[in-house]
């Protein structure tokens, strides 16, 4: 049977650095069970533990590479801009350094997909910016879908 | 360009530092004229909104200030809170907590050098490089981590930011099946922790020295973590209880981070490079042999050698879980009863970086009136700066990008956790 793993990046305690982290929490009832579902904070050997031997990694971070807030930014492991995009607070930078890093040490998902959302507001305190919560919203309805199609499909 | 007599050096965004900051030196007619860390991360609010909550919150809400150390935070609120009302915890719990904390220690530590420090020395840009050349020796990190990493899921129920710890002790004592499952991977890890020692002590370290006055917590029979008093090396003695009577702390322009000082405008240094020299006769055997089998000082003054310092205290970390572990027993409760009474309590705890302080006052209500939070980065903020201010000026030869890459070298000896201390350091070195 096929590993998926979601991992949601970030710090809910930062505003919209909190999407990752809340697009884990509307999948908590809305995909398959064998779907292993993890909070992290952006560290890289975090990372690279919670996606080494998965046969799929999908990784959502919040990012600010100037677009307007809310924005996503879908990416596949091999996308070149991946190390570019600009971090929300140092973590998005960690997250090309983790995936350079697993690259060196061979310890990469055999498949990884980056939803990125633009974050606009990253000061301290809880909550999303509309534009940010209506990606996440969206996020956890296209990512279900999809974890759900990979599951079922075998 | 090198000759100049008049330039700036600024590193806008330092990487590999928790946090964000930037580091701006000015030269003028070849002298170092200015050197400011700025800090412009604004935590301070914690402070502010701990005022109002439950007195039993602090350890969960303030272990949200870092992700690298959260424990200290939380560990340093318990310590306090306990202090306010009247209450010390049974020895079983107090052991429980060290394992937590040597979990913590094993992780920073690990991530600081194998990833954040080591490249420097090396001579290579990141980790990602250096593991492209030295593979194994960057799987020995990883595998040192991950057993830090599984002590802090074992006792603290996940990894980052442990939710098994409360006011008075855990929510649930892990059974003695989760806690000897550590022992092998620790007696492992021992191993490639001593493995390391011996790498860093072989790296080349630039010849600097300061003096700084070295300040950590002491408590004769162990290497103090999470008890003790406070001492100098200059013969500074005083309770966790008076750390307000002799650290004050004062805002600079240039930072959102206090800077701590001792009472007569002295700086400090908290740390490694304290810990070590303060407490060195209480390291376990397996630390003491290691530190003089690389013939590591008794006092270390050279900030960039803190790596192997660090490194012997990723081995005392180590030997020390290997002794909770063999020892665990599960208990019960797992916590003792805290109950709310109005005062002021007082809590300290050597945090991988340095002393963490805090300060609670309680109301009859239970509710917390004031807070206050002392990281070890705020207080080494000014040893940073007196250190680059010396650095530069023997090294004003260097060219700006030689130059600021060993600046930003010297600032991450500290291990600095500027997310703790108020996230990118940006450095600028202006030559006027």
């Amino acid at each position: 049977m096929s590993t998926v793993r979601v991992i949601g990046v970030g710090n809910p305690y930062r505003r919209d650095d909190g999407a990752g982290p809340a697009v884990i929490a509307g999948l908590r009832h809305r995909c398959p069970s064998t779907v292993e579902l993890a909070e992290c904070d952006g560290e890289p050997t975090r990372l690279l533990d919670l996606w080494s031997g998965a046969d799929l990694a999908v990784v959502v971070d919040a990012v600010r590479s100037g677009a307007s807030p809310g924005t996503i930014h879908r990416r596949s492991l091999s996308h070149p801009s991946l190390g570019q995009a600009g971090g929300a607070t140092s973590h998005a930078v960690d997250l090309g350094d983790a995936v350079a890093l697993a690259a060196a040490l061979d310890r990469l998902p055999a498949r990884m997909l980056l939803y990125l959302v633009e974050a606009g507001d990253t000061s301290t305190g809880v909550g999303l910016t509309p534009a940010v919560d209506a990606a996440v919203a969206e996020l956890i309805e296209e990512i279900a879908e999809e974890i759900t199609w990979l599951a079922t499909r075998r | 360009m090198s000759h100049r007599n008049d330039r700036a050096l600024t590193v806008g965004s330092l990487s590999r530092v928790e946090g964000e900051g930037a580091m701006h030196v000015r030269v003028v007619d070849g002298q170092v004229s200015d050197v400011r860390l700025q800090i412009y991360e604004p935590p301070r609010f914690f402070e502010g909104f701990l005022r109002g909550r439950g007195y039993t919150e602090p350890p969960d809400i303030t272990a949200r200030i870092c992700g690298i150390c959260p424990v200290a935070y939380q560990m340093s609120a318990c310590l306090a809170i306990e202090d306010a009302c009247g209450v010390r915890v049974d020895e079983p719990i107090a052991d429980l907590r060290r394992l937590l904390y040597c979990g913590e220690w094993i992780s920073s530590h690990t991530l600081h050098i194998y990833l954040l420090h080591a490249p420097d020395f090396l001579g290579y840009p990141s980790v990602v490089e250096l593991a492209r050349d030295h593979r194994a020796v960057v799987e020995r990190g990883l595998a040192i981590k991950k057993v830090g990493n599984a002590i802090l899921e074992a006792v603290g129920g996940r990894a980052i930011h442990p939710v098994n710890v409360r006011v008075g002790g855990f929510y649930r004592a892990p059974g003695r099946a989760e806690i000897v499952a550590l022992a092998a991977p620790l007696r492992e890890a021992l191993a490639a922790a001593v493995a390391t020692v011996h790498w860093v002590a072989g790296f080349s370290f630039p010849d600097f020295e300061h003096d700084h006055e070295l300040l950590a917590l002491v408590e004769p029979g162990r290497y103090a973590v999470l008890d003790g008093g406070v001492r100098t090396d200059r013969g500074l003695v005083f309770p966790v209880r008076a750390f307000e009577e002799h650290i004050h702390e004062e805002q600079v322009p240039h930072s959102t981070a206090l800077q701590a000082r001792l009472a007569g405008h002295r700086r400090y240094l908290t740390g490694p490079l304290a810990r070590y020299a303060l407490s060195r006769a209480w390291l376990l055997p397996e630390a003491r042999d290691v530190a003089d089998a690389v013939g590591l000082e008794p006092v270390c003054r050279n900030p960039f050698r803190s790596i192997v310092v660090r490194a012997v205290e990723l081995v005392q970390a180590i030997a020390e879980a290997i002794r909770l572990v063999d020892a665990y027993r599960p208990f019960a409760p797992a916590a003792v009863p805290v109950p709310a009474r109005p005062g002021v309590g007082y809590g300290a705890t050597e945090a991988p970086r340095g002393t963490l302080f805090h300060r609670y006052e309680i109301d009859e209500s239970g509710r917390v009136v004031g807070a206050r939070i002392v990281p070890p980065t705020a207080q080494n903020q000014a040893v940073i700066e007196d250190d680059l201010r010396h650095f530069v000026q023997a090294r004003l030869d260097l060219d700006d990008h030689r130059l600021t890459h060993e600046c930003e070298q010297a600032i991450r000896n500290y291990d600095p956790c500027i997310s703790c201390a108020t996230h990118f350091l940006d450095l600028t070195v202006e030559r006027s």
